[in-house]
Protein backbone atom coordinates (compact mmCIF):
# COMPACT_ATOMS: atom_id res chain seq x y z
CA UNK A 1 0.00 0.00 0.00
CA UNK A 2 1.41 3.12 -1.35
CA UNK A 3 -0.12 5.11 2.37
CA UNK A 4 0.81 2.73 4.67
CA UNK A 5 2.33 5.33 6.49
CA UNK A 6 -0.07 8.16 7.81
CA UNK A 7 -0.40 11.77 6.72
CA UNK A 8 -2.43 13.35 8.95
CA UNK A 9 -1.26 17.02 7.44
CA UNK A 10 -2.74 16.21 4.16
CA UNK A 11 -6.01 18.05 2.63
CA UNK A 12 -8.71 16.37 2.67
CA UNK A 13 -9.09 16.83 -1.50
CA UNK A 14 -6.27 14.06 -2.88
CA UNK A 15 -7.77 11.67 -0.14
CA UNK A 16 -11.51 12.04 -1.62
CA UNK A 17 -9.79 12.13 -5.53
CA UNK A 18 -7.15 9.82 -4.60
CA UNK A 19 -9.39 6.53 -5.31
CA UNK A 20 -11.63 7.86 -8.04
CA UNK A 21 -8.96 7.86 -10.30
CA UNK A 22 -5.30 8.41 -9.60
CA UNK A 23 -5.37 5.50 -7.26
CA UNK A 24 -8.06 3.38 -8.82
CA UNK A 25 -8.95 0.31 -7.18
CA UNK A 26 -9.30 -1.67 -10.19
CA UNK A 27 -7.58 0.14 -12.50
CA UNK A 28 -4.62 0.88 -10.76
CA UNK A 29 -4.52 -1.55 -7.73
CA UNK A 30 -5.85 -3.82 -9.14
CA UNK A 31 -7.95 -4.94 -6.13
CA UNK A 32 -11.50 -6.37 -6.32
CA UNK A 33 -10.33 -8.23 -9.38
CA UNK A 34 -12.63 -11.12 -9.04
CA UNK A 35 -16.72 -8.99 -9.04
CA UNK A 36 -14.90 -6.51 -12.19
CA UNK A 37 -14.56 -9.57 -13.80
CA UNK A 38 -17.42 -11.80 -12.75
CA UNK A 39 -20.54 -9.70 -12.56
CA UNK A 40 -19.87 -6.71 -15.27
CA UNK A 41 -21.26 -8.79 -18.20
CA UNK A 42 -23.77 -5.82 -17.73
CA UNK A 43 -24.39 -2.33 -16.82
CA UNK A 44 -26.75 -3.03 -14.45
CA UNK A 45 -25.16 -5.80 -12.91
CA UNK A 46 -22.17 -3.50 -12.70
CA UNK A 47 -24.15 -0.65 -11.04
CA UNK A 48 -25.90 -2.52 -8.21
CA UNK A 49 -22.03 -4.26 -7.73
CA UNK A 50 -20.43 -1.27 -7.47
CA UNK A 51 -23.26 0.19 -5.38
CA UNK A 52 -23.37 -2.84 -2.96
CA UNK A 53 -19.58 -2.89 -2.29
CA UNK A 54 -19.56 0.93 -1.85
CA UNK A 55 -22.05 0.36 1.06
CA UNK A 56 -20.10 -1.53 2.42
CA UNK A 57 -16.80 -0.17 2.34
CA UNK A 58 -18.37 3.37 3.45
CA UNK A 59 -20.48 1.21 6.46
CA UNK A 60 -16.95 -0.68 6.80
CA UNK A 61 -14.53 2.24 6.90
CA UNK A 62 -17.02 4.68 9.09
CA UNK A 63 -16.89 1.36 12.11
CA UNK A 64 -13.47 0.82 11.90
CA UNK A 65 -12.13 4.00 12.45
CA UNK A 66 -14.50 4.96 14.85
CA UNK A 67 -13.36 1.51 16.58
CA UNK A 68 -10.14 1.55 16.29
CA UNK A 69 -8.79 2.13 19.69
CA UNK A 70 -11.36 -0.35 20.76
CA UNK A 71 -9.51 -2.79 18.63
CA UNK A 72 -6.65 -5.01 20.29
CA UNK A 73 -3.91 -4.99 17.40
CA UNK A 74 -3.67 -8.63 17.42
CA UNK A 75 -6.87 -9.56 16.29
CA UNK A 76 -8.05 -6.91 14.04
CA UNK A 77 -7.79 -8.74 10.99
CA UNK A 78 -10.27 -10.84 12.36
CA UNK A 79 -12.61 -7.82 13.80
CA UNK A 80 -12.39 -6.30 10.35
CA UNK A 81 -13.55 -9.18 8.42
CA UNK A 82 -16.71 -9.64 11.08
CA UNK A 83 -17.29 -5.79 10.60
CA UNK A 84 -17.23 -6.18 6.66
CA UNK A 85 -19.39 -9.50 6.78
CA UNK A 86 -22.09 -7.89 8.60
CA UNK A 87 -22.18 -5.28 6.42
CA UNK A 88 -22.28 -7.75 3.08
CA UNK A 89 -25.27 -9.86 4.98
CA UNK A 90 -26.89 -6.54 5.53
CA UNK A 91 -26.88 -5.78 1.66
CA UNK A 92 -27.20 -9.00 0.75
CA UNK A 93 -31.00 -9.37 2.82
CA UNK A 94 -31.93 -5.84 1.18
CA UNK A 95 -30.96 -6.47 -2.02
CA UNK A 96 -33.14 -9.72 -1.93
CA UNK A 97 -36.14 -7.88 0.12
CA UNK A 98 -36.07 -4.53 -2.25
CA UNK A 99 -34.52 -5.78 -5.52
CA UNK A 100 -35.16 -9.21 -5.70
CA UNK A 101 -33.69 -9.23 -10.28
CA UNK A 102 -30.45 -7.81 -9.23
CA UNK A 103 -30.04 -10.27 -6.27
CA UNK A 104 -30.73 -13.14 -8.56
CA UNK A 105 -28.68 -11.96 -11.52
CA UNK A 106 -25.35 -11.21 -8.70
CA UNK A 107 -26.18 -14.34 -7.28
CA UNK A 108 -23.41 -15.58 -4.81
CA UNK A 109 -20.65 -12.37 -5.73
CA UNK A 110 -22.86 -10.53 -3.54
CA UNK A 111 -21.84 -12.70 -0.48
CA UNK A 112 -18.61 -12.62 -1.73
CA UNK A 113 -17.90 -9.16 -1.15
CA UNK A 114 -16.81 -10.27 2.21
CA UNK A 115 -13.43 -11.06 0.31
CA UNK A 116 -12.83 -8.28 -1.72
CA UNK A 117 -9.90 -7.48 -0.63
CA UNK A 118 -9.90 -3.65 -1.91
CA UNK A 119 -12.44 -3.71 1.28
CA UNK A 120 -9.90 -4.92 3.72
CA UNK A 121 -7.37 -3.26 2.26
CA UNK A 122 -8.61 0.08 2.76
CA UNK A 123 -9.86 -0.76 6.29
CA UNK A 124 -5.82 -2.05 7.22
CA UNK A 125 -4.07 0.67 5.41
CA UNK A 126 -6.33 3.79 5.97
CA UNK A 127 -9.26 3.51 8.36
CA UNK A 128 -7.71 1.69 10.99
CA UNK A 129 -5.38 5.00 11.44
CA UNK A 130 -7.06 8.03 10.09
CA UNK A 131 -9.99 9.91 11.70
CA UNK A 132 -13.99 9.23 10.97
CA UNK A 133 -14.00 11.78 8.57
CA UNK A 134 -11.13 11.61 6.40
CA UNK A 135 -11.97 7.69 6.70
CA UNK A 136 -15.07 8.17 5.32
CA UNK A 137 -13.79 10.46 2.35
CA UNK A 138 -11.36 8.01 1.76
CA UNK A 139 -14.69 5.15 0.88
CA UNK A 140 -16.42 7.29 -0.66
CA UNK A 141 -13.95 8.41 -3.11
CA UNK A 142 -12.25 4.50 -3.42
CA UNK A 143 -15.78 3.65 -3.88
CA UNK A 144 -17.02 5.52 -6.06
CA UNK A 145 -13.59 4.65 -8.12
CA UNK A 146 -15.07 1.07 -7.83
CA UNK A 147 -18.13 1.50 -9.38
CA UNK A 148 -16.37 3.44 -12.34
CA UNK A 149 -14.37 0.73 -13.15
CA UNK A 150 -17.21 -1.60 -12.64
CA UNK A 151 -19.25 0.34 -15.46
CA UNK A 152 -16.52 1.26 -17.45
CA UNK A 153 -16.19 -2.99 -17.72
CA UNK A 154 -20.05 -3.25 -17.92
CA UNK A 155 -20.60 -0.57 -20.83
CA UNK A 156 -18.14 -2.48 -23.15
CA UNK A 157 -19.10 -5.83 -22.49
CA UNK A 158 -22.58 -5.62 -22.68
CA UNK A 159 -22.28 -2.99 -25.59
CA UNK A 160 -20.50 -5.64 -27.47
CA UNK A 161 -21.73 -9.19 -25.85
CA UNK A 162 -25.78 -8.09 -26.30
CA UNK A 163 -25.90 -4.93 -28.20
CA UNK A 164 -27.88 -2.99 -25.69
CA UNK A 165 -27.29 -0.54 -23.27
CA UNK A 166 -28.43 -0.87 -19.93
CA UNK A 167 -31.25 -2.93 -21.27
CA UNK A 168 -31.67 -0.46 -24.41
CA UNK A 169 -30.57 -1.57 -27.84
CA UNK A 170 -28.06 0.44 -29.69
CA UNK A 171 -27.12 -1.08 -33.14
CA UNK A 172 -30.13 -1.87 -33.81
CA UNK A 173 -31.94 -5.57 -35.12
CA UNK A 174 -29.01 -6.42 -37.84
CA UNK A 175 -26.19 -6.76 -34.82
CA UNK A 176 -24.87 -10.11 -34.38
CA UNK A 177 -24.01 -9.94 -30.61
CA UNK A 178 -19.94 -11.07 -29.53
CA UNK A 179 -21.26 -13.76 -27.26
CA UNK A 180 -18.21 -14.29 -25.62
CA UNK A 181 -17.76 -10.99 -24.51
CA UNK A 182 -20.21 -11.34 -21.69
CA UNK A 183 -18.76 -14.91 -20.93
CA UNK A 184 -15.72 -15.17 -18.47
CA UNK A 185 -13.41 -14.70 -21.43
CA UNK A 186 -15.12 -11.29 -22.00
CA UNK A 187 -14.40 -10.03 -18.67
CA UNK A 188 -10.46 -10.81 -19.31
CA UNK A 189 -10.60 -9.40 -22.63
CA UNK A 190 -11.99 -5.82 -21.47
CA UNK A 191 -9.90 -5.38 -18.67
CA UNK A 192 -6.71 -6.43 -20.36
CA UNK A 193 -7.60 -3.78 -23.14
CA UNK A 194 -8.85 -0.99 -20.68
CA UNK A 195 -5.31 -1.28 -18.39
CA UNK A 196 -3.07 -1.24 -22.02
CA UNK A 197 -5.50 1.53 -22.87
CA UNK A 198 -5.33 3.67 -19.86
CA UNK A 199 -1.33 2.66 -19.08
CA UNK A 200 -0.37 3.33 -22.88
CA UNK A 201 -2.15 6.90 -21.94
CA UNK A 202 -0.42 7.53 -19.17
CA UNK A 203 2.87 6.65 -20.49
CA UNK A 204 2.18 9.14 -23.54
CA UNK A 205 1.36 11.99 -21.27
CA UNK A 206 4.42 11.23 -19.20
CA UNK A 207 6.61 11.46 -22.29
CA UNK A 208 4.90 14.30 -23.45
CA UNK A 209 5.93 16.16 -20.17
CA UNK A 210 9.43 14.91 -20.66
CA UNK A 211 9.72 16.42 -24.02
CA UNK A 212 8.07 19.44 -22.89
CA UNK A 213 10.73 19.47 -19.89
CA UNK A 214 13.69 18.65 -22.08
CA UNK A 215 12.57 21.53 -24.43
CA UNK A 216 12.59 24.31 -21.88
CA UNK B 1 4.37 -4.10 10.84
CA UNK B 2 7.13 -3.60 12.88
CA UNK B 3 5.13 -1.76 15.73
CA UNK B 4 7.84 -0.19 18.48
CA UNK B 5 7.03 -2.60 21.54
CA UNK B 6 3.24 -2.84 21.64
CA UNK B 7 2.04 -3.85 25.14
CA UNK B 8 1.08 -7.32 25.07
CA UNK B 9 -3.13 -8.15 25.70
CA UNK B 10 -4.29 -10.89 27.09
CA UNK B 11 -5.78 -13.31 25.61
CA UNK B 12 -9.02 -13.16 27.80
CA UNK B 13 -9.49 -9.42 26.37
CA UNK B 14 -8.83 -10.62 23.26
CA UNK B 15 -11.69 -13.36 23.17
CA UNK B 16 -14.16 -10.93 25.08
CA UNK B 17 -13.34 -8.31 22.33
CA UNK B 18 -14.54 -10.45 19.51
CA UNK B 19 -17.42 -11.86 21.81
CA UNK B 20 -18.78 -8.90 21.97
CA UNK B 21 -18.46 -8.03 18.58
CA UNK B 22 -19.78 -11.51 17.11
CA UNK B 23 -22.75 -10.73 19.43
CA UNK B 24 -23.23 -7.23 18.28
CA UNK B 25 -23.30 -8.08 14.65
CA UNK B 26 -25.50 -10.68 15.43
CA UNK B 27 -27.90 -8.42 16.77
CA UNK B 28 -27.65 -6.37 13.74
CA UNK B 29 -28.07 -8.99 11.49
CA UNK B 30 -31.34 -10.56 13.38
CA UNK B 31 -33.20 -6.78 12.90
CA UNK B 32 -32.47 -6.74 9.76
CA UNK B 33 -33.47 -10.11 9.04
CA UNK B 34 -36.57 -9.09 10.49
CA UNK B 35 -37.29 -6.10 8.18
CA UNK B 36 -36.32 -8.26 5.24
CA UNK B 37 -37.63 -11.64 5.59
CA UNK B 38 -41.25 -10.99 5.07
CA UNK B 39 -40.48 -8.87 2.06
CA UNK B 40 -38.03 -11.72 0.42
CA UNK B 41 -40.80 -14.42 1.34
CA UNK B 42 -43.60 -12.64 -0.11
CA UNK B 43 -42.01 -11.89 -3.49
CA UNK B 44 -41.12 -15.87 -3.75
CA UNK B 45 -44.38 -16.71 -3.79
CA UNK B 46 -45.49 -14.14 -6.13
CA UNK B 47 -42.24 -15.20 -8.61
CA UNK B 48 -44.21 -19.22 -8.18
CA UNK B 49 -47.85 -17.89 -8.35
CA UNK B 50 -47.13 -15.62 -11.50
CA UNK B 51 -45.29 -18.58 -12.80
CA UNK B 52 -48.51 -21.07 -12.20
CA UNK B 53 -50.96 -19.33 -13.75
CA UNK B 54 -48.69 -19.14 -16.41
CA UNK B 55 -48.27 -22.58 -17.51
CA UNK B 56 -52.10 -22.87 -16.31
CA UNK B 57 -53.02 -19.57 -18.78
CA UNK B 58 -55.35 -18.90 -16.35
CA UNK B 59 -55.94 -15.76 -14.24
CA UNK B 60 -57.82 -15.76 -10.78
CA UNK B 61 -56.60 -12.38 -9.94
CA UNK B 62 -58.75 -11.38 -13.09
CA UNK B 63 -62.22 -12.59 -11.16
CA UNK B 64 -63.40 -14.74 -14.56
CA UNK B 65 -64.11 -17.47 -12.23
CA UNK B 66 -61.04 -19.34 -12.56
CA UNK B 67 -59.10 -20.49 -9.47
CA UNK B 68 -56.03 -22.07 -8.25
CA UNK B 69 -55.80 -24.81 -5.40
CA UNK B 70 -52.86 -26.44 -4.10
CA UNK B 71 -52.39 -29.74 -3.44
CA UNK B 72 -49.75 -31.97 -0.50
CA UNK B 73 -48.11 -34.50 -2.14
CA UNK B 74 -46.42 -37.00 0.19
CA UNK B 75 -45.83 -40.35 0.69
CA UNK B 76 -49.30 -41.36 1.98
CA UNK B 77 -51.36 -39.69 -1.03
CA UNK B 78 -52.39 -36.48 -2.36
CA UNK B 79 -54.12 -33.71 -0.28
CA UNK B 80 -56.46 -30.39 -0.75
CA UNK B 81 -55.50 -27.85 1.05
CA UNK B 82 -57.44 -25.60 2.33
CA UNK B 83 -55.94 -22.74 1.18
CA UNK B 84 -53.84 -22.43 -1.83
CA UNK B 85 -50.01 -22.43 -0.26
CA UNK B 86 -47.54 -21.25 -2.89
CA UNK B 87 -44.08 -22.79 -1.41
CA UNK B 88 -42.35 -26.21 -2.80
CA UNK B 89 -39.80 -28.27 -2.43
CA UNK B 90 -39.15 -28.34 -5.82
CA UNK B 91 -36.22 -31.57 -5.76
CA UNK B 92 -38.63 -33.84 -3.56
CA UNK B 93 -41.92 -31.96 -5.16
CA UNK B 94 -44.11 -32.25 -2.06
CA UNK B 95 -46.84 -29.98 -3.53
CA UNK B 96 -48.61 -29.55 -6.76
CA UNK B 97 -50.93 -26.86 -7.89
CA UNK B 98 -54.23 -27.91 -9.27
CA UNK B 99 -55.91 -25.07 -11.90
CA UNK B 100 -59.37 -24.62 -12.75
CA UNK B 101 -60.38 -22.58 -15.79
CA UNK B 102 -63.03 -19.89 -16.01
CA UNK B 103 -66.08 -22.62 -16.54
CA UNK B 104 -65.15 -24.86 -13.61
CA UNK B 105 -63.14 -27.23 -15.63
CA UNK B 106 -59.83 -28.93 -14.26
CA UNK B 107 -57.18 -27.11 -16.60
CA UNK B 108 -54.56 -29.35 -15.51
CA UNK B 109 -51.37 -29.71 -12.22
CA UNK B 110 -48.72 -27.06 -11.93
CA UNK B 111 -45.46 -29.13 -11.09
CA UNK B 112 -42.42 -27.30 -10.06
CA UNK B 113 -38.77 -29.95 -10.44
CA UNK B 114 -35.45 -29.47 -10.56
CA UNK B 115 -32.28 -31.18 -11.37
CA UNK B 116 -28.88 -30.65 -13.06
CA UNK B 117 -28.01 -28.64 -16.14
CA UNK B 118 -25.28 -27.92 -17.95
CA UNK B 119 -23.89 -25.50 -15.38
CA UNK B 120 -25.84 -25.65 -12.51
CA UNK B 121 -29.23 -27.11 -11.58
CA UNK B 122 -32.16 -25.73 -13.48
CA UNK B 123 -35.52 -25.15 -12.01
CA UNK B 124 -38.31 -25.05 -13.90
CA UNK B 125 -42.50 -25.54 -13.46
CA UNK B 126 -44.87 -27.14 -16.32
CA UNK B 127 -48.64 -27.82 -17.21
CA UNK B 128 -49.60 -31.10 -17.46
CA UNK B 129 -52.69 -32.59 -17.49
CA UNK B 130 -53.13 -36.17 -16.52
CA UNK B 131 -56.39 -37.49 -18.10
CA UNK B 132 -54.52 -36.38 -22.00
CA UNK B 133 -51.01 -37.46 -20.49
CA UNK B 134 -50.25 -33.99 -22.59
CA UNK B 135 -48.05 -31.21 -20.85
CA UNK B 136 -49.53 -27.52 -20.99
CA UNK B 137 -46.74 -25.29 -21.47
CA UNK B 138 -43.11 -25.11 -19.73
CA UNK B 139 -41.38 -22.48 -18.06
CA UNK B 140 -37.66 -21.96 -16.40
CA UNK B 141 -37.68 -20.61 -13.19
CA UNK B 142 -34.09 -20.22 -12.84
CA UNK B 143 -30.74 -21.48 -14.55
CA UNK B 144 -27.65 -20.47 -14.98
CA UNK B 145 -27.06 -21.79 -18.27
CA UNK B 146 -24.30 -20.37 -21.03
CA UNK B 147 -25.39 -16.97 -22.40
CA UNK B 148 -26.18 -17.59 -25.80
CA UNK B 149 -26.17 -20.74 -26.47
CA UNK B 150 -27.59 -22.87 -22.85
CA UNK B 151 -29.88 -20.20 -21.86
CA UNK B 152 -32.11 -20.65 -25.04
CA UNK B 153 -34.04 -22.82 -22.93
CA UNK B 154 -35.14 -19.73 -21.54
CA UNK B 155 -35.12 -17.08 -23.96
CA UNK B 156 -35.70 -18.71 -27.11
CA UNK B 157 -39.59 -18.39 -27.30
CA UNK B 158 -40.00 -20.48 -30.23
CA UNK B 159 -38.24 -23.76 -28.69
CA UNK B 160 -39.98 -23.19 -25.33
CA UNK B 161 -43.20 -22.94 -27.42
CA UNK B 162 -42.66 -26.54 -28.48
CA UNK B 163 -43.40 -28.19 -24.75
CA UNK B 164 -47.16 -26.05 -25.64
CA UNK B 165 -49.66 -29.46 -25.62
CA UNK B 166 -47.48 -32.03 -26.22
CA UNK B 167 -47.27 -35.67 -24.94
CA UNK B 168 -45.51 -37.07 -21.97
CA UNK B 169 -43.73 -38.72 -21.57
CA UNK B 170 -41.54 -36.61 -23.60
CA UNK B 171 -38.50 -38.41 -26.59
CA UNK B 172 -35.76 -35.39 -27.56
CA UNK B 173 -34.82 -35.71 -31.08
CA UNK B 174 -32.36 -33.87 -32.65
CA UNK B 175 -33.35 -30.25 -33.65
CA UNK B 176 -35.85 -29.42 -36.74
CA UNK B 177 -36.14 -33.50 -36.91
CA UNK B 178 -39.79 -33.53 -34.76
CA UNK B 179 -42.82 -35.13 -36.01
CA UNK B 180 -44.52 -36.68 -33.37
CA UNK B 181 -46.88 -35.28 -30.75
CA UNK B 182 -44.75 -36.86 -27.89
CA UNK B 183 -41.21 -35.15 -29.23
CA UNK B 184 -39.59 -31.92 -28.53
CA UNK B 185 -36.46 -30.40 -30.33
CA UNK B 186 -33.12 -30.21 -28.97
CA UNK B 187 -31.22 -26.69 -29.45
CA UNK B 188 -27.67 -26.91 -31.36
CA UNK B 189 -24.91 -26.20 -29.49
CA UNK B 190 -27.17 -26.53 -26.30
CA UNK B 191 -27.88 -30.29 -26.76
CA UNK B 192 -27.37 -30.86 -22.73
CA UNK B 193 -29.15 -27.87 -21.76
CA UNK B 194 -32.22 -29.05 -23.79
CA UNK B 195 -32.01 -32.42 -23.19
CA UNK B 196 -31.72 -31.32 -19.21
CA UNK B 197 -35.21 -29.70 -19.58
CA UNK B 198 -36.81 -32.51 -21.13
CA UNK B 199 -35.49 -35.09 -19.03
CA UNK B 200 -36.88 -32.95 -15.81
CA UNK B 201 -40.05 -32.62 -17.00
CA UNK B 202 -40.29 -36.72 -17.78
CA UNK B 203 -38.09 -37.16 -14.31
CA UNK B 204 -40.79 -34.88 -12.35
CA UNK B 205 -43.81 -37.01 -14.35
CA UNK B 206 -42.05 -40.43 -13.25
CA UNK B 207 -41.06 -39.52 -9.24
CA UNK B 208 -42.54 -41.84 -7.28
CA UNK B 209 -45.02 -42.50 -10.53
CA UNK B 210 -46.83 -38.75 -9.81
CA UNK B 211 -48.17 -38.71 -13.10
CA UNK B 212 -50.58 -41.53 -12.21
CA UNK B 213 -50.93 -40.80 -8.99
CA UNK B 214 -52.32 -37.47 -9.92
CA UNK B 215 -54.66 -39.26 -12.53
CA UNK B 216 -55.64 -41.21 -9.94
CA UNK B 217 -56.77 -38.86 -7.61
CA UNK B 218 -58.37 -36.79 -9.86
CA UNK B 219 -60.85 -39.78 -10.86
CA UNK B 220 -61.35 -40.32 -7.63
CA UNK B 221 -62.68 -36.61 -6.73
CA UNK B 222 -64.97 -37.56 -9.85
CA UNK B 223 -63.50 -34.86 -11.92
Amino acid sequence: MNDATPAPAAPAAPVFLRGIWRENPVLIHMLGLCPALAVTNTVANSLAMGIATFFVLCGSSFLVSLLKRFIPHEIRISTYILIIATFVTVADMSLAAFTPGLHKALGAYIALIVVNCMILGRQEAFASKQSVGRSMLDAVGTGFGFIIALVMMGAVREVLGSGTFLGFSVFGDNFEPWVVMVLPPGGFLTLGFWLLGLSWWTERKKQRAAAEGGAS
Amino acid sequence: MNAPARPEVAPWKLAMTLAVAGALAGLLLVFVDQVTRPKIEAHRRATLKDAVKEVLAIDPDAGDGSRIVSVRVDDAGLELEPEAQYEVDASTIDRVFLGYDASGAVRGFAIVHQQMGFQDVIRLIFGYDPRTETVLAMRVLESRETPGLGDKIEKDAAWVAMFDDVKAPIVAVKSGERSAPDEVDTITGATISAKGVIDIVNAALARQELAKRLAQWLQEAGQ
